[in-house]
């Protein structure tokens, strides 16, 4: 672990922490994209170029901009009287806390499965095409499907009141 | 001499490094390129502004400015000096840390955009395999940093501006992807460096520019169309519609955090015509074989100033679209047409070469302009619009 490592931890941990700390919810979305920003390094760091590039594309781009207008557009970004913590706070957080045990366990018992690479694999974007288009073919065309259907459901949405006012 | 002279800037940068240590070598001929980059651009600035209020003083029949030095050129350094000493102003109610922060989350995404611009033969700061794809990436950090202008002001124009900019750019950011990865397709690269060399050849005198075939043409008419939405110049200025808005995202800044956001607005402008020229104009390459003496710089920067002045010459051309007119155009013509031009540029690739390929890519690409454009025109309402304010 590198010492560009740590600083791009504390970064996306920070933002991390202070996505859910902050009271004001336009606040949290940035510090939010804070934290993917800093996942876009860290690929960066690994040499994962292409996983970075559409981190930021896809985070920073799309989703950042869509949290912020969903916040803008449902009146939610005046801070509540009451606070901002959820009273049943401890239960989220055992429920974190169990989902991260979890995760980890799984991520550390399938460390020994892995081949053992001693030189930095060179992935080029050319190669993860070819693989989007030969082998990953089917799981890539049905979460376009998937992302279609999503849209039209949107317009769908969208529409129903037009309709009914005519 | 020709040769030396095309590489001129290259060589000066080995020169420049070889008298330092080998263990600093790579980092300050990075650090050359930086300060390079951001010293160019800036100067370019300078000198579009002048041409630009020159260039719409004459469309609208008058002088222009003409005050500060010989025809006026000096009035950039004016302007820079008066925006320095101006006093910077900010909203009591604004949110100061996010005011502070949007103009340099702007500027600091625009200028890595040129990172990857090849702009002459072996001119590239950072020649990366996923070069478009790092270019697209710094675009679309730029929105957020309009937003946050617009909201942390605590003002209702600000704020409308943003929101139209950010829908505005979203939109215009899927015909913008889509006509470019028309070029992936046939170069078969996302690295910019490779694209431009996939045009760097001749048939006679003829370059072999991505132009000069018809879903090329059809591909860099709406990259052009996109890219002027994605800047937010007219006829898509929408965002800072003086007329409705005041000055959209910006209203509330003053001095030089205004000018950072004007620096911003003309860097992306050149970046977008850097793209456009290596993506379909064929970078640095020559327009004809026999020019090719020509240093490679000189063609791209060429370009690139030819692309400003069309970006001049539309605006003071046409005139302010309307936002409904706007996101139809982007949905219902420009991004059917792009899709089409995909399945167009996969029909090119496939037919081989001979005449065929241009009767059949030319035809479908025109059938389904008059198509698409004589239903968009049958729908479009054109009388006056009934407006819902919060039903």
């Amino acid at each position: 672990m590198s010492f560009v490592f740590y600083i791009l931890a504390a970064l996306t941990l920070a933002g991390a922490l202070a996505a859910v700390l902050l009271k004001n919810t336009v606040h949290c979305a940035l510090a939010l994209t804070v934290a993917f920003a800093g996942l876009a390094f860290l690929f960066l760091q690994l040499d994962a170029q292409f996983a970075g590039f559409a981190q930021v594309l896809v985070y920073i781009g799309a989703v950042a901009i869509l949290v912020v207008f969903a916040i803008l557009l449902t009146r939610g970004s005046e801070t509540p009287k009451d606070g901002v913590y959820s009273r049943n706070w401890l239960a989220g957080l055992v429920i974190a806390a169990g989902v991260f045990a979890a995760l980890g366990w799984a991520v550390l018992q399938s460390v020994p499965g892995l081949p053992h690479e001693t030189a930095a694999p060179q992935v080029s974007v050319l190669q993860i095409g070819n693989a989007l288009m030969t082998r990953y073919v089917l799981p890539l065309e049905i979460v376009a499907v998937l992302l279609t259907l999503a849209l039209i459901g949107a317009v769908i949405v969208a529409m129903h009141q037009k309709v009914e006012a005519q | 001499m020709s040769a030396t002279l095309d590489q001129i800037f290259v060589l000066l940068q080995h020169w420049l490094v070889s008298f330092l240590p080998a263990v600093l070598q790579p980092f300050v001929s990075v650090l050359l390129g930086v300060v390079v980059i951001i010293g160019l651009f800036p100067a370019l600035f300078a000198f579009a502004v002048w041409m630009e209020r020159k260039g719409l003083g004459r469309i609208q029949n008058r002088l222009g400015p003409n005050r500060v030095g010989p025809f006026g050129l000096l009035q950039p350094i004016a302007d820079g000096i008066k925006s320095l000493t101006k006093e910077d102003i900010v909203p009591l109610s604004a949110d100061v840390v996010v005011h502070f922060l949007a103009p340099l989350v702007l500027v600091v995404a625009v200028f890595m955009g040129f990172a990857v611009l090849p702009m002459g033969r072996n001119m590239v700061l950072v020649d990366m395999d996923a070069g478009l794809l790092f270019y697209f990436a710094m675009g679309a950090s730029t929105e957020l940093s309009i937003f946050m202008a617009g909201w942390s002001s605590r003002n209702k124009y600000s704020l409308l501006g943003a929101m139209r900019a950010v829908a505005q750019m979203i939109s215009y950011e899927v015909p913008l992807l889509m006509s470019s990865v028309a070029v992936v397709m046939i170069a078969g690269t996302l690295s910019l460096t490779k694209i431009v060399a996939a045009q760097n050849s001749y048939s006679g005198v003829f370059p072999h520019w991505y132009i000069f075939t018809p879903w090329g043409l059809a591909g860099f008419l709406m990259y052009v169309v996109s890219s002027m939405a994605e800047t937010n110049r007219s006829p898509f200025d929408l965002p800072e519609g003086e007329s409705e808005l005041v000055a959209g995202y910006f209203t509330e800044y003053s001095g030089f955090k205004f000018a950072l956001f004007f620096l911003g607005e003309y860097l992306a402008m050149f970046s977008i015509s850097g793209l456009g020229t290596v993506l379909f104009l064929g970078g640095w390459s020559a327009p004809f074989s026999f020019l090719t003496w020509v240093p490679s710089w000189i063609w791209f920067f060429s370009k690139l100033m030819m692309s400003i002045s069309v970006f001049i010459w539309i605006r003071g051309t046409l005139p302010r679209l309307r936002q409904d007119q706007l996101m139809n155009f982007a949905w219902k013509f420009v991004l059917p047409m792009t899709l089409l031009n995909l399945f167009v540029a996969a029909l090119w690739r496939f037919l081989g070469e001979g005449w065929e390929r241009w009767v059949i890519c030319s035809v479908i690409l025109l059938l389904a302009y008059v198509v698409l454009g004589r239903t968009g025109m049958r729908e479009g309402k054109f009388g006056p619009r009934r407006y819902r304010y919060a039903e």
